[in-house]
């Protein structure tokens, strides 16, 4: 690329007045404000729906504790795994692939700006519509406010004979409303990706992160819509009468659970595919080498996103399936472990021969991995069909996606807000709070999830509110819950060092990282245009060739 | 991108370094370390699972007592060595990059060899877990097929189980018999095995039958009829409860079943086939149940009662639990049941019948006939 493309004229900033900044936040249609918005948006949710895990584990902490009634406690884990799945982990990912798919391909925006802010705002009515079941709704019979049906809401708890009342409602139009912005989303990365790149920019070219969010956002809209046209048939038979989803009238509760886990399996990867981008990009700046295999990493990618449909009925072991389809999905389950395996592998390979540099976005990186592991294992355990006719709907299982999502999605969220806060604000996350933060919720987490997988091996189910003494789960709840409190001490330091560091933390300049992807050509934070002049690529790796003219990249791909 | 490893020209290797002793240990011990962690939650299953006391048995999936549970725990440890040899290798393989390939102060900015990819080790890495697969893959299609279609042998006792919105019928269609929540089986001597073939209905939402030592665990889901079949090798009281989220109440619909001896399960038979006793000294407490919305949902044999939206009482006295299995069944929680099941089970469908001091003496009293 030509080094004038990436310099900056000097832009004046004048002090607006407060309620400029709000309109200016609320009427934008700028992708990084838009990427801000879903962060911040989906952080709030992170630690609403914590503060809900934590009142799920005191009342867990002792057999029989009456911490909170049935009825609350049905609320609290049905709103967590909503919260959690559509409103933190959804929308923090958008949030990551608005910021930097624009950025990294060299584009000034989002192929539709106003799209992009529609489905935010969809977003957040459907957040707001949730929430406000707290005070609109009624739920499972004489139980109060708030929807309380478990988050995959099997039919026929969802009837009205079983929840009058509006809670469920709430619940499917919160749904139905953010999937549409999901949807929307999904359709604006595709074409922006396939439209915007900037010259030179071949398909092959892209960073990892970008195709990786080209394979997601394909998934959202092959998946979500399922999603949607349940929630429709559920409204429907509600309210007008309909029988898709009513056993006493020839329908068929079954029929939900395929609806539901045909978008809710692909939502997995839906999630964790993007985590597989940040690490994808983290773990070759802090190892100083390029990405290992990029031709494989795609087609991993490409193959995950494939496969993930075809596995959707492993969470369907215990309904009674004949044995042919559940060796089916016995084997597709284990076969996506095959091309996550090869990533994993790919990204070893990529530390291997480096210099790893340990930094905080490093350190989630690497714990990352290390948990990731862990819970592809268990999730072979799980894809085993008659090993999980024991481990299903126990407590194994609430660890095994925990370790997925948390150890997982959140771990590699951590590290790409350490790694890209820089680019975001202009300034540096503190090192020092990052480690605490760190190493507390490393400890935290593991203390809560190893443990967690116990009590489900000794036949605890999930979803209880309560549970019989001397069953060997009391001492084991006991210290998942303690592990609980310290990973919420872990989040204050976070949410402390975030605020902080954005009034104090050190200046950040263009390129903290010595990185190689185009965001980090551009100031901190890029101007509103992104890019003066349009950059022009002939590599993986942009900033490598701009900063080794003797030895570039281009030579050798 | 070129094949095998691609060295850039401008690299300056460093010279070979060897991990010194000390590192060596450290990683080592971290090695060893999660070794440990991996035993760590079989260790802790063996641990919890240590008889406290002589019965009822535990909830253990690792101490099974029937085929079914037996092959799949056979499935499960072997899944289980697999997936901790894979741990241990990507574990270590992890934990060496880690250390070996650590920067270091003397590197001063210099930057390591730039490798592109090696299509022979990705090729490695890809094949070896293909053959993992399909072994696994194998292993679990042989216990899936051999659970799931087995034949109902002539000897196999029929059961039919219906879950309710927080308790367990079961009708035993061959030998006339309704009761609840405490399910009586024939122990299974393999020799002459007389396995129970549970055909499972659901009357609302969908619930699941899960006994962890007696087998895996299948759904209840109304218009949707499901079947297992356990044979219990050893007698005993075995422990489990509803796995899929039901409602208010999930979490206090416990299971128990007994596994008999083949004379034992012959006189509950015999008990259990008999009408309701009837003990003219407790008239006064049938009266009360007879003139309020008792008899709506609950059946006696042999009386006009014969509801069927509650658990039958014709033989309550015989249970060692109430409420499925929510308190054990004892004049003072029968009676605290009656007066206010929701002091016993927030959310429970029975009604609280307001009834006066009189009335609730006399009609757990007859209730107490009912053996």
């Amino acid at each position: 690329m030509s080094s004038n493309a990436i310099t900056i004229p000097r832009v004046q900033i004048d002090e607006k007045p407060w309620v400029d900044t709000l309109h200016e936040w609320v009427t934008t249609v700028d992708h990084k404000q838009l990427g801000v918005l879903y962060i911040l948006y989906a952080l709030l949710f992170l630690v609403i729906a914590g503060v809900e895990a934590l009142l799920i584990r005191i009342q867990l902490m002792f057999p029989h504790n009456h911490f909170v009634s049935p009825e609350v406690f049905n609320r609290l884990f049905t709103m967590h795994g909503t919260t959690m799945v559509f409103f933190m982990g959804m929308p923090i990912l958008f949030g990551f692939a608005n910021y930097l798919v624009p950025l990294m391909i060299g584009a000034r925006d989002m192929a539709f700006p106003r799209l992009n802010a529609f489905s935010f705002w969809l977003s957040a009515l459907g957040g707001f519509l949730f929430y406000f079941s707290l005070v609109g709704a009624n739920g499972l019979y004489g139980a109060g406010n708030a929807p309380d049906v478990g988050w995959w809401a099997y039919a026929p708890l969802t009837a009205r004979a079983f929840s009058p009342g509006h809670s469920t409602d709430y619940w499917a139009l919160a749904l139905l409303v953010s999937g549409f912005g999901s949807i929307g989303t999904a359709i604006n990365i595709i074409a922006t990706i396939l439209c915007m790149r900037c010259p030179g920019m071949k398909l092959s070219r892209m960073p990892l992160l970008v195709w990786l969010n080209l394979v997601m956002a394909g998934m959202v809209l092959i998946s979500v819509s399922p999603l949607s046209a349940a929630q429709i048939m559920l409204v429907i038979d509600r309210y007008l009468g309909g029988h898709f989803f009513d056993a006493q009238a020839g329908g068929s509760a079954v029929l939900w659970m395929h609806f539901f886990w045909i978008f809710g399996h692909p939502e997995v990867y839906i999630l964790i595919i993007p985590c597989f981008a940040f690490m994808s990009e983290i773990i070759p700046v802090f190892s100083r080498k390029p990405i290992f295999g990029y031709p494989v990493m795609v087609a991993a990618t490409v193959c995950i996103g494939f496969v993930s449909m075809s596995v959707w009925a492993h969470h369907m072991f215990s309904v009674g399936m004949n044995s042919y389809a559940n060796s089916f999905f016995t084997l597709t389950t284990m076969a996506v472990g095959v091309p996550t395996g090869i990533k994993i592998f790919n990204w070893i390979g990529t530390m291997w021969g480096g210099r790893i540099q340990f930094k905080v976005p490093m350190l989630f990186c690497i714990a990352f991995l290390f948990q990731f592991l862990i819970a592809g294992l268990t999730g072979v355990m799980l894809g085993s069909a008659a090993f999980a006719s024991q481990l299903t709907l126990s407590y194994f299982v609430v660890a095994h996606f925990h370790y997925t999502l948390v150890g997982g999605v959140v771990f590699a969220v951590f590290a790409a807000i350490y790694y890209w806060y820089p680019k975001i604000t202009g300034r540096m996350l503190n090192e020092t709070l990052g480690k605490w933060h760190f190493w507390l919720f490393v400890i935290g987490f593991h203390l809560t999830f190893d443990l967690m997988h116990v009590p489900g091996l000794l036949g605890m189910p999930r979803r209880i509110y309560t549970y019989e003494p001397g069953r060997g789960w009391d001492t084991l709840n006991l210290l998942i819950s303690i592990g609980a409190f310290i990973q919420a001490i872990a989040i204050l330091l976070f949410v402390a060092n975030l605020l902080i560091s954005y009034f104090k933390g050190d200046k950040a300049g263009n390129d903290p990282w010595d990185a190689w992807t185009l965001e980090w050509a551009t100031s901190s934070p890029p101007p509103p245009y992104n890019f003066a002049s349009v950059p022009v690529v002939a590599s993986r790796r942009p900033l490598w060739d701009l900063k080794h003219p003797e030895d570039p990249d281009s030579l050798y791909e | 991108m070129r094949s095998l490893m691609i060295e850039r020209p401008s690299e300056v290797r460093n010279g070979r370094r060897e991990m010194s002793l000390l590192k060596m240990k450290v990683s080592t011990l971290r090695f060893l370390a999660q070794t440990v962690l991996l035993l760590f939650w079989s260790a802790m299953a063996a641990w919890a699972s240590e008889p406290k006391g002589s019965s009822p048995n535990g909830t253990n999936i690792f101490a099974p007592a029937s085929s079914a549970a037996k092959s799949i725990a056979g499935l499960s440890v072997f899944v289980l060595v697999i997936t901790g040899i894979i741990f241990v290798v990507v574990f270590g393989l992890l934990v060496y990059s880690l250390v070996k390939f650590r920067g270091r102060s003397t590197d001063a900015g210099r930057e390591p060899a730039q490798v592109y990819g090696s299509t022979q080790i990705e090729l490695a890495w890809t094949i070896i877990p293909i053959l993992i697969v399909v072994v696994l893959f194998l292993a679990t299609a042989r216990v899936i097929h051999a659970i799931q279609d087995a034949p109902e042998p002539p000897g196999a006792v029929d059961v039919t189980v219906i879950g309710h919105q927080y308790w367990w019928e079961y009708r035993y269609p061959k030998l006339g018999i309704v009761t609840a929540n405490e399910l009586h089986i024939p122990v299974s001597d393999p020799s002459h095995p007389t396995p129970t073939f549970l055909q499972l209905l659901s009357a609302d939402t969908d619930h699941s039958f899960w006994v962890p030592e007696l087998g895996g665990k299948t759904d209840l889901i109304p218009n949707h009829p499901n079947r297992m079949w356990i044979d219990p090798q050893r007698s005993g009281i075995f422990l489990g409860q509803c796995a899929q989220y039901c409602g208010v109440q999930h979490a206090k619909m416990l299971l128990r079943v007994s596994v008999d001896s083949p004379e034992d399960f012959a006189s509950w038979v015999r008990d259990q086939q008999q009408p309701a006793v009837q003990d003219a000294s407790v008239a006064a407490g049938r009266r009360v149940f007879e003139n309020n919305a008792c008899m709506n949902c609950h059946a006696v044999a042999g009386t006009p009662a014969n509801g069927r939206f509650g658990p039958d009482l014709t033989h309550l006295m015989s249970r060692a639990t109430i409420a499925a299995g929510a308190a054990e069944n004892t004049h003072d929680n029968l009676r605290l049941w009656v007066q206010d099941p929701s002091a016993i089970k927030p959310g429970s469908l029975m009604p609280a019948m307001k009834l006066t001091d009189a009335d609730l003496d006399a009609v757990v009293s007859y209730m107490e006939t009912l053996r």
